[in-house]
């Protein structure tokens, strides 16, 4: 039955149009913004050689491109460092996160006495609490994993827990109908019904957690005890090699590029059956 | 399954016994307004009953308290029959379909034999059968979405049937359908009435549709919500397209038509259509 009105509905010349215009959008959607990137870099290049601007105060594309296969060693060995504290972190928000989300889940009282506190903990900048870290705690892993923490697992732990509240009413009474235990509520019901909200928050969190574990790294670089990209782009600055620090910078910004990108790709198999959000829009 | 039974049909319910009594049966929400008062009403073994009134008369209200899922604030709901009913032995379906979203077709049938820790290979068999008693044979592993609103709707059914309740209780199940596809699924329900002889509370607004069904129709008035009357409805069973189109129907719904407009007008205060 659609079958034949889709057939029909081609050869009309409306819907062929707009076939095409869809098609358009399609390549455009690729071509466009690449060819706009293309277009800055070579308006950059051709503003260092007008002006004459010295390689120490803005190099060109094609030097920072030759710095970052010239450093590579340097920069990727800098690179994993930063990329460790990242993803440990982001592990250690997503369980805290959820950790905390199914606690307070159990029952209202928890997350209207806890919740303020994890609120305190996301507005106080980082930068300001780390001095404090830095006193009490030794290891300097670790002082880079919580700052990096407590600045990513909060998007995953409010999103959560608005995920896991907001259960359809009548899913909920079936499932008491049907004698379901709390834990059973939580497995088969809530969990999933949150997946959504958690995956909204992963993607955020990502990207704070890879910016959390850099500013630790600055804040505790100017102890000179780190190693990852922040110490990089510090040293870098002390000796005036700005084409290095461009190529850690383009380093540091494409990797979390890369991170949503796989955490788009992530949450969209996981959403794409079932979720409003990763439906192809088919009219 | 073909376990002799003690009612001799399931709708010849003036002999069957007593399954459940609402005596005095009132709720009072906490905002103050009197959802129903003062409820009397006898369902019994086999009984096709229909609650048919107006928006506003408690119907829905009735049924959550027969679920248990709200407790009533006034009055007893006393099960007979085998003692009282544990919530396993009451089967609800709810207005909207109300599946997992995430959760396929046979998943969504099997969970509320998962949640009595039965597993997949035990349950297959039953909800097989379960999907091929509401023609969704093949549809096993759609999701929801996929569905059309009357599939959706037998996914609904399937899973409120797949435990064997005694009673079945359904909320305004088909309203939200259209008249086709209503038309099938009331064919249906009373097929898998017939075949497996439960009891049936069923919420409606739809003068054609409770008399289609039930054997008993008992209409409710409003503000407050209330039982008005009760008709019953003789035709014989199986009642199929051809019972639809026959002058015996046409009157039946007349009369019951001619009784809620008498319940409508029943209500205190001269506007009805809302609140």
């Amino acid at each position: 039955m659609t079958a034949i009105d889709e057939r029909v509905l081609e050869l009309d010349p409306e819907e062929a149009r707009r076939v095409r215009q869809e098609r358009f959008e399609r390549i455009g959607r690729w071509v466009l913004p690449l060819a706009i990137m293309i277009l800055a870099i070579w308006l950059w290049d051709r503003i260092c050689v007008w002006n004459q601007i010295p390689q120490y105060i803005l190099p060109r594309p094609g030097v920072v491109l030759w710095t970052l296969y010239n450093d590579a060693g340097l920069l990727f060995s800098s690179l994993l460092v930063t990329l460790r504290i990242t993803f440990l972190s982001l592990a250690l928000a997503v369980i805290g996160g959820v950790g905390l989300a199914v606690l307070f889940a159990q029952s209202k009282w928890v997350e209207m006495s806890f919740f303020p506190f994890a609120i305190v903990l996301q507005v106080t900048p980082i930068v300001a609490i780390f001095p404090l870290i830095n006193i009490y705690v030794n290891d300097q892993t670790t002082k880079l994993l919580l700052c990096a923490w407590i600045v990513a697992f909060f998007p995953i732990l409010s999103n959560t827990t608005l995920g896991l509240n907001s259960v359809d009413r009548n899913l909920r009474d079936m499932f008491k109908l049907n004698g379901a235990t709390r834990w059973q509520q939580l497995r088969y019901l809530r969990l999933p019904a949150a997946m959504p909200y958690f995956l909204g928050g992963l993607k955020i969190a990502g990207g704070l957690s890879l910016i959390g574990a850099v500013v630790a790294e600055f804040v505790a670089g100017t102890t000179g005890q780190s190693s990852g990209l922040a110490s990089r782009i510090i040293e870098a600055g002390y000796r005036l090699n700005a084409p290095r620090l461009f190529a850690a910078l383009f380093l540091i910004s494409l990797t979390g590029i890369l991170i949503f990108l796989v955490l788009s790709l992530i949450s969209h198999l996981i959403l794409r059956r079932w979720h409003e959000s990763a439906l192809k829009q088919e009219r | 399954m073909m376990q002799e039974k003690v009612a001799p049909a399931p709708y010849a319910s003036g002999t069957a016994p007593t399954l459940l009594a609402l005596r005095g049966v009132g709720k009072v929400f906490s905002n103050g307004v009197t959802a129903l008062s003062d409820v009397d009403l006898t369902i019994r073994e086999g009984d096709f009953l229909s609650l048919l009134g107006p928006s506003g008369c408690g119907k829905s209200t009735a049924l959550r308290l027969i679920a248990g899922l709200s407790t009533p604030t006034s009055g007893v709901l006393d099960w007979r029959g085998g003692g009282a009913l544990d919530r396993s032995n009451i089967g609800f379906v709810f207005q909207e379909p109300t599946l997992l979203p995430w959760a396929n077709v046979f998943d969504n049938v099997w969970l509320p034999l998962r949640l009595k820790g039965i597993s997949r290979a035990k349950a297959t068999p039953v909800v097989t059968e379960m999907l091929a008693r509401v023609h969704l044979t093949g549809f096993e592993d759609a999701v929801p979405r996929e569905l059309s609103g009357g599939m959706k709707m037998r996914v609904s059914i399937a899973r409120a049937m797949v435990t064997k309740p005694r009673v079945l209780l359904m909320d305004e199940p088909f309203a939200a359908l259209d008249e086709i596809t209503r038309f099938k699924l009331n064919n249906d329900l009373l097929e898998l009435w017939q075949d497996e002889r439960f009891t049936v509370v069923f919420v409606t607004h739809s003068v054609f549709e409770s008399v289609f069904l039930s054997n008993r129709v008992v209409l409710m008035a409003a503000r407050p919500g209330r039982v008005f009357d009760e008709l019953a409805i003789e035709a014989s069973y199986p009642r199929d397209e051809a019972f639809r189109t026959s002058p015996d129907y046409a009157a039946l719904c007349r009369q019951a038509s001619d009784v809620l407009v008498k319940a409508i007008n029943s209500t205190a205060g001269t506007h009805h259509d809302g609140h």
